[in-house]
């Protein structure tokens, strides 16, 4: 029997097109040949690492395009940045109190430790969005000054504690980013936009629990099948993998898509 | 999807940084086998650090003989800045009977415009020997702190491949180091390959037979390091035609082989 895929990362990037609409018909013909029955769309193209208030809905206006079509087979989460907390809180009203988007992207702009982002945080429970963070722990001093490491996203969390949040590529360097996670249990983590190397999920899997992985991409600029053998490469059970594919996103999701009435 | 494959890009032996799973060589060739791999081309971690390569090489073609006849290709490694390293290359040709050999230049600590790079790769190719160079062996930004290991600057091989007109080049791990632009070169310059193991991108095999000629291009996994379907289903997420599939899967690396 095939398995139910939700892909929690993806992007309008590494496809071509001038248009929302011709990069997610690109997009969309690569998630129909890996099987993919869903994905979750952020940020818009160009990519922009500390986005001014008209950039920010300037990308979220391109991912609004984007589903437009696609409203049975994507999600779209709204690009918000702590630097512009009451743009973002308009954006979160305009995307998802008003609009069909069910979560929101955080990336490099400002640390997730920071209190800027707790305005940010109450709103997005209050809407009962998907809270998303990029976080990377990179050896090589490469961090950008906004960029949060899983340490920062776990005192946000710990800010919140009943507020789910995900962790962005699992801290990039893994074996960090699960252990950083680990006794905060609100947190769950995302496999995306990191090299297929072995034992990311098993680690994952062991550590925390089948119930806090869930499958991601980072697509287009890293592929689908990457990622998805993280998964399917996996020496772990067949249950857990369910789990880790869709069932997980699905949990996360259900209240904000019990909100809005979608069924899913 | 279990049609039969040669894989360029395996290694044995252990990664200093972690066990991973399928790191013995009876466990990595029953994963293999069960992928529908028909042939892998196999290096060894070992040869990472180590420095009795003669040990190395000698395990790596004991390993790979045990696997079963003409299943596990050993590549033997050399390192140019140990002593007498031509006696290395020396056994990988005549008593080990390898294929060719396996080159990291980043852990070896050269650079490819030193001579004595054009020297090793010169007797390589007048040995015959298939020539495989590792460009990365892992993400810069995940490395331990304490063994920071830089991509290897691939440039200087256009000339020295214009250089060896006999030498055929394989390059691993190429595509996180490598600029678009330097691929077009290096094949441009002479026989170089490329394999897939960590091409990325949507598509990124079907956009790579539009850069580069498909003859040129190969199925390589990366495992055990990495997990050996990254690389199986890029051949599904890829739109591909049979002969593309045919050729990626194992034709164009059995041509390679056979022009020893």
């Amino acid at each position: 029997m095939k398995l139910k895929i939700w892909d929690l990362h993806c992007h309008l990037s590494g496809v071509t097109g001038r248009t929302p609409d011709e990069r997610m018909a690109q997009l969309m013909a690569y998630v129909d040949r890996m099987g993919i029955d869903r994905i979750c769309l952020y940020m818009g193209w160009p990519f922009s690492y500390n986005p001014s208030p008209e950039r920010l809905r300037e990308e979220n206006d391109q991912v609004l395009a984007a589903l437009t079509h696609w409203h049975d087979r994507a999600f779209g989460f709204c690009y918000v940045s702590a630097e512009h907390v009451e743009a973002s809180l308009r954006e979160m009203d305009r995307c998802i109190a008003n609009g069909p988007m069910v979560g929101v992207k955080l990336w490099v702009a400002k640390r997730a430790s920071a209190a800027e982002l707790d305005p940010i945080i109450h709103r997005a429970a209050e809407l009962k969005a998907v809270i998303f963070q990029h976080t990377w722990f990179k050896t090589d001093g490469g961090n950008y000054p906004g960029e949060s490491t899983p340490f920062d996203l776990v005192e946000l969390a710990r800010r919140h504690p009943k507020t789910p949040m995900i962790c962005g590529h699992t801290g990039g360097t893994w074996e960090l980013g699960v252990r950083a996670v680990r006794s905060v249990p609100t947190i769950s983590i995302d496999l995306a936009g990191s090299d297929p190397t072995s034992g990311l999920t098993e680690m994952a899997v062991r550590e925390l629990g089948p119930e806090r992985v869930i499958y991601g991409s980072d697509a287009g600029g890293r592929s689908f099948a990457s990622q998805l053998g993280k998964v399917f490469g996996a020496n772990i059970p067949d249950e857990a993998k369910r789990l880790i594919l869709s069932e997980n996103l699905h949990r996360l999701m259900r209240p904000i898509l019990d909100a809005k009435g979608i069924r899913a | 999807m279990n049609e039969a494959i040669v894989d360029v890009n395996v290694y044995l032996s252990r990664w200093p940084f972690r066990r991973v799973s399928a790191d013995e060589p009876t466990a990595i060739a029953d994963k293999l086998r069960s992928q529908g791999v028909v042939q892998a081309w196999a290096g060894s971690l070992d040869s990472l650090l180590h420095r009795d390569l003669g040990s190395v090489n000698e395990r790596l073609a004991a390993e790979c003989r045990a696997a079963g006849e003409g299943f596990l290709l050993p590549f033997g490694a050399v390192n140019l800045r140990l002593p007498d390293w031509e006696e290395d290359l020396r056994r990988c040709h005549e008593e080990f009977g390898m294929p060719g050999i396996r080159l990291h230049p980043n852990y070896h600590g050269y650079k490819l415009d030193d001579p004595l790079a054009a020297k090793l790769l010169s007797q390589a190719a007048e040995h015959g020997l298939i020539v495989q160079l590792a460009v990365t062996m892992e993400d810069e930004r995940t490395q331990h702190p304490l063994v920071q290991v830089p991509h290897v600057d691939a440039a200087p091989l256009v000339e020295l491949v214009k250089r060896t007109p006999k030498l055929r080049l394989v390059l691993l791990n190429a595509f996180r180091a490598l600029r678009p632009e330097l691929r077009g070169q290096l094949v441009a310059a002479g026989q170089v390959y490329f394999e897939i193991a960590s091409l990325e991108g949507v598509g990124g095999v079907e956009k790579l037979f539009g850069q580069i000629p498909g003859e040129r291009i190969l199925f390589g996994s990366y495992a055990p390091l990495f997990y050996f379907e990254s690389a199986l289903l890029k051949l599904q997420e890829s739109q591909l035609g049979q002969v593309q599939l045919e050729a990626i899967r194992k034709g164009n690396a059995k041509w390679l082989l056979a022009a020893i």
